[in-house]
């Protein structure tokens, strides 16, 4: 093969150009990637050295926060016992997730495996639509007319209780459940369907035996994700739980979740106080408990994944 | 429920008789007018150059094209003389009598024995008599030997070739008469290929088995019949050329076109 000199001095230096871009993007995704995880670090070290004053006061510390049943920061001594409010997020979460998840891992089913083509079309837009929706509305929604059906159908002493918060927030919490469990539902190949039914099973024995079972790994992301959003969740909360701050397990009164106590209050503290402190202890169980969740979710995903998709 | 036992004592079947077949593909007809005969217990080799119709006149004996959509199938499909497009025949049950193994295998993301056992389990066949059911299903496959003391082990640690034999045994299980197989050897390797064939000749003697494949050699090899297939232009459907022995077909054609591709000059 005859090539000119200068041709294949153009080539080489081509290559290195192209060496030198791989190099640079290389470095830059690897830089993002780290850059996450500082942000992670950064938040944990400044929620916690705004919770150390509350923390390491004699008076407050952390057990009497996480044991006390009372929040009064203007009494003498002031009072942050917060496990009322861990239990409130709990019942609204626990309502949320009550609801979404059958629901949702339901709908998912139905949307991938069953539903005509054209209705799959319209459902899938129209739940990413609910995604969009801002949680102030679904909060209105709330308040204005779920409450006040939810408070006549059980008999409530209000219509700003857990369980309508609770059940807000499935409606919020749907949406995430749905597409992510069926994006996993649709992305099992196939053949494992063709086969299934080829062996003579129907289309639900289908579903149920091996399409479910081969995305449970993406299932579970989707419940562990709309948990997320559920725990998380404040206007909507802030709006329609109530806000009492009452020690209960009752779904049926009013509930003050721990996002609401960050956003009620933190308008009124003075910065660099007390008050202001116990306020951030509260958005450090927060985060903490988050992180155990996303944690213990990664965990069971890695062992599924070992199991379903060597 | 029929048992087992009853299953493994039943007599040569799984005949198909085909009469002025037709398949369209919403309004586009893909194939037409093939009339065929499948003998019980021997095997039929469908060959032809791509897209023509061979996989689609496969999917017609276990109604898998209905599971397309849009998809209509007309003429008579008889099955022992039984229509199997009959308004009273469940494609659910037809396909536990006409298995179907595919051209890339397809294991379920579960053990050996799970795989096996997948079919018998739907259709209610008794715990007691599994495991000698998946025993049978793996020797008519001639894998046992290979996994024997292994069947809790998971299907994707074994090799493609296995992991092909473990599907026929999956379809073994359900104790069908007639086997599809579309081509199933394409994704092997020479020595795993060799394997499938020996395992076809062996169970040609009490399954029906119809195979697609686009090497020659191999129907030429495994089949007692052969059928050929051809779609001349994209205007026009495909068609069923010629049928007849093996041996006939690839040594002394009746048709210039069969002549024409076994010997290589196109397709």
């Amino acid at each position: 093969m005859s090539e000119s000199s200068e041709a294949k001095l153009d080539r080489s230096s081509r290559a290195a150009t192209r060496r030198a871009a791989e190099a640079v993007v290389g470095r830059l995704i690897s830089l993002s990637g780290w850059s996450a995880i500082a942000v992670l670090t950064a938040i944990a070290v400044f929620l916690a050295s705004n919770a150390w004053k509350a923390l390491s006061d004699p008076q407050v510390g952390l057990i009497r926060m996480l044991t006390g049943t009372s929040w009064y920061p203007t009494s003498t001594p002031p009072l942050y016992g917060f496990i009322q409010y861990i239990i409130a997020s709990l019942r609204v979460t626990g309502v949320a997730l009550a609801i979404a998840v059958p629901i949702g891992i339901a709908a998912a089913i139905y949307i991938s495996e069953f539903a005509p083509a054209r209705l799959k079309g319209i459902a899938k837009s129209v739940i990413e639509f609910m995604a969009a929706v801002p949680s102030v509305v679904y909060g209105l929604m709330g308040v204005y007319v779920l409450g006040p059906a939810l408070k006549d159908l059980f008999g409530m002493q209000s219509a700003l209780t857990a369980l309508s918060a609770g059940v807000v927030l499935a409606f919020m919490a749907l949406p995430t459940i749905i597409s992510i469990s069926e994006d996993a539902m649709h992305s099992v190949p196939s053949e494992l369907r063709q086969g299934s039914l080829a062996l003579g099973n129907t289309h639900w024995q289908t579903t149920r035996k091996v399409i479910v079972p081969a995305a449970s790994s993406g299932i579970f992301a989707s419940v562990m994700l709309g948990l997320g959003r559920a725990i998380g969740e404040t206007m909507v909360v802030l709006m329609v739980a109530g806000n009492s701050m009452e020690l209960t397990w009752s779904l049926t009164t009013s509930a003050r979740p721990l996002t609401a106590v960050i956003a009620g209050e933190m308008g009124e503290v003075v910065q660099g106080g007390l008050h202001y402190s116990a306020l951030f202890v509260v958005g450090l169980t927060l985060f903490v408990v988050t992180f155990l969740v996303n944690l213990a979710a990664d965990l069971v995903l890695e062992r599924q994944r070992a199991r379903w998709r060597r | 429920m029929v048992s087992t036992a009853e299953t493994l004592a039943r007599p040569k079947c799984g005949a198909f008789d085909l009469t002025d077949v037709s398949v369209a593909y919403g309004d586009e007809v893909a194939l037409s007018g093939v009339d065929l005969r499948i003998e019980p217990a021997s095997v039929t080799a469908l060959i032809g150059p791509s897209g023509c119709g061979k996989s689609t006149l496969l999917r017609c004996l276990n109604r898998m094209n209905d599971e397309l959509g849009n998809v209509t199938v007309s003429g008579k499909i008889q099955l022992d003389g039984d229509d199997i497009y009959a308004r009273d025949v469940d494609p659910v049950e037809l396909r536990m009598r006409v298995g179907q193994v595919f051209q890339k295998p397809n294991p379920f993301p579960m053990s050996i024995y799970d795989n096996v056992a997948y079919g018998p389990r739907t259709h209610g066949v008794p715990k007691s008599e599994m495991d000698l059911l998946v025993e049978d299903s793996l020797r008519r496959a001639a894998l046992w030997d290979e996994v024997r003391g292994h069947l809790k082990k998971h299907a994707f640690e074994l090799s493609g070739g296995q992991q092909q034999r473990l599907c026929i045994a999956r379809a073994l299980a359900t104790r069908p008469e007639v086997m599809l197989m579309d081509e199933p050897a394409s994704a092997l390797d020479p020595i795993s290929t060799q394997q499938i064939e020996d395992t076809i000749a062996e169970l040609k003697s009490d399954v029906t088995i119809v195979i697609v494949t686009h090497n020659m050699q191999q129907a030429a090899r495994i089949s007692d019949r052969t059928a050929f297939m051809l779609r001349e232009s994209m205007e026009r459907p495909a068609f069923l050329v010629e049928v007849g022995d093996t041996r006939t077909i690839f040594t002394n054609p009746s048709d210039k076109r069969t002549e024409a591709y076994i010997t290589g000059r196109f397709g």
